[in-house]
């Protein structure tokens, strides 16, 4: 490198200077595609919601956030991401199909969270869907890749509280516990009744059940293909696994 | 590296067999054995890295002239780890289901010795078009071996390649395979058939010489 004789202020004023530069350019560059990212970004994270909560409600076309705030359900102004929330889901003509529940617990290896969807009165499991989970391939990953144990939370009652049994389950709370992997279903057993007891008592019964838009909430942040200039792929209505 | 200069198709040449990044160098292993556990994972890993070799030489060879010297390592990860946290962003908008699978793995391109090692060796020691070569065939030669420990790895472990099922359902998957074990295991015999080759044509030259 070419090198100038520079005094030691000057030389060091000269290293600075470079890694000023070089942090500034960066700091740039990182923000502008921040900028230009974050739209689709969080549109793929909408998607992904709502195919998990179309998914885990058979049958429904449109989605509502429900936040739990002073003792009752309340349709969420978009604002209101809170963690304390619900999704009604309704079917064509407007009938509550369900609500979709995320709930999260301890796996084997680390925090599975997933979504599932209870029907009106709550009485009955109607849907699962993990959303995240690292649980062993090839073993604890039969959660969501196991169709016959996906099968058993299509049909599930909650009450008594839902239980894992080895072997062949008959009772209408039971599910077949995956071989090599029962501490995943437990966990995943677990984390439904956990669910449900902080969420069956807090349903409306279902004759007063809230109306899609009932609440004229600012309409739950599905942006259909408007906002998104383009298409959305079609959601399969049937959580087709 | 040593000396001669081969020129942009020569630097991009080496890359792929003879200076081979993983198979040769043992250069940037860690994601090499942590993402590998299916064959599109190594692709997009590759390519990520690629992309990130790519522009940081680009900016390393053009700048070779004005950054201090005392300052070099500390601007070359400025660089490296702007063009990882643009492909992180990148990433997250147009293959979501890529990114979860890879996690932390793309934040961890910042240190991937690979990068700073071609940055420091190459780049800032040669002029541009060189560089870009270098850089491209560097980043095909990981990118290639991280598809093949990727492909080795799925067909056994999960019987299947890029997704597509292989064997029907009857075949019993070899689980290890695509568990961390499994990585090590392909990667060992992969470094063990590269060795040989080598091996094997240095034994060829020398008996050349010999005649």
């Amino acid at each position: 490198m070419s090198e100038r004789a520079l005094s030691p202020g000057l030389e060091a004023l000269r290293l600075a200077a470079t890694l000023a530069i070089a942090g500034l350019l960066s700091g740039l560059a990182i923000v502008g595609t921040y900028r230009l990212t974050l739209p689709r970004i969080q549109a793929n994270q909408a998607e992904a919601l709502r195919r998990a909560v179309f998914e885990v409600l058979p049958g429904s076309e449109r989605m509502e956030r429900l936040v739990w705030r002073d003792g009752q359900l309340a349709a969420a102004d978009a604002a209101g991401a809170s963690a304390d929330s619900i999704f009604a889901g309704y079917g064509a003509d407007g009938a509550l199909v369900g609500y979709a529940v995320p709930a999260a617990g301890a796996g084997f290896q680390d925090t599975i969270k997933l979504l599932y969807g209870l029907d009106p009165a709550g009485a009955r499991v109607i849907g699962l869907a993990i959303l995240e989970s690292r649980e062993t391939p090839g073993l604890g990953d039969k959660i969501f890749k196991d169709s016959d144990f996906v099968a058993e939370f299509r049909d599930l009652a909650t009450e008594p509280e839902i239980a894992l049994v080895k072997g062949h389950g008959e009772a209408p709370h039971e599910v077949d516990a995956i071989t090599g992997a029962t501490i995943s279903s437990a966990a995943v057993v677990r984390i439904l009744n956990a669910g449900n007891r902080i969420w069956r008592p807090r349903l409306p019964a279902p004759e007063q059940a809230p109306a899609p838009g009932a609440a004229q909430a600012p309409a739950i942040a599905v942006p259909r293909d408007v906002e998104r200039g383009g298409p959305v792929p079609a959601v399969p209505a049937e959580g087709g696994r | 590296m040593n000396g001669r200069d081969a020129g942009f198709r020569g630097e991009i040449a080496k890359g792929l067999f003879a200076e081979n990044p993983v198979f040769v160098k043992a250069l940037g292993l860690c994601p090499a054995l942590a993402v590998t556990n299916s064959a599109i994972n190594g692709l997009a890993m590759g390519l990520a890295t690629t992309f990130v070799l790519f522009m940081s030489s680009l900016l390393v060879s053009a700048l070779r002239r004005l950054i201090p010297s005392q300052v070099r390592i500390s601007t070359y990860i400025v660089v490296i780890a702007t063009f990882v946290t643009v492909a992180d962003f990148s990433l997250q908008a147009l293959a979501p289901a890529i990114h979860r699978e890879m996690g932390a793995f793309i934040a961890l391109i910042v240190v991937n010795c690979l990068i700073l090692g071609r940055a420091e060796a190459f780049a800032s020691r040669h002029p541009v078009p060189a560089a870009l070569g270098d850089a491209l065939g560097m980043g095909a030669g990981f990118a290639g071996a991280l598809i093949l420990i990727g492909g080795v790895r799925e067909v056994l472990g999960s019987g299947a390649l890029f997704g597509f099922a292989l064997f029907g359902p009857r075949f019993e998957p070899w689980v290890v395979m695509i568990l961390p074990p499994g990585g090590f295991l392909v990667v060992g015999v992969l470094l063990l058939l590269f060795a040989r080759r080598a091996a094997a044509r240095e034994r060829a030259a020398a008996a050349e010489e010999r005649r």
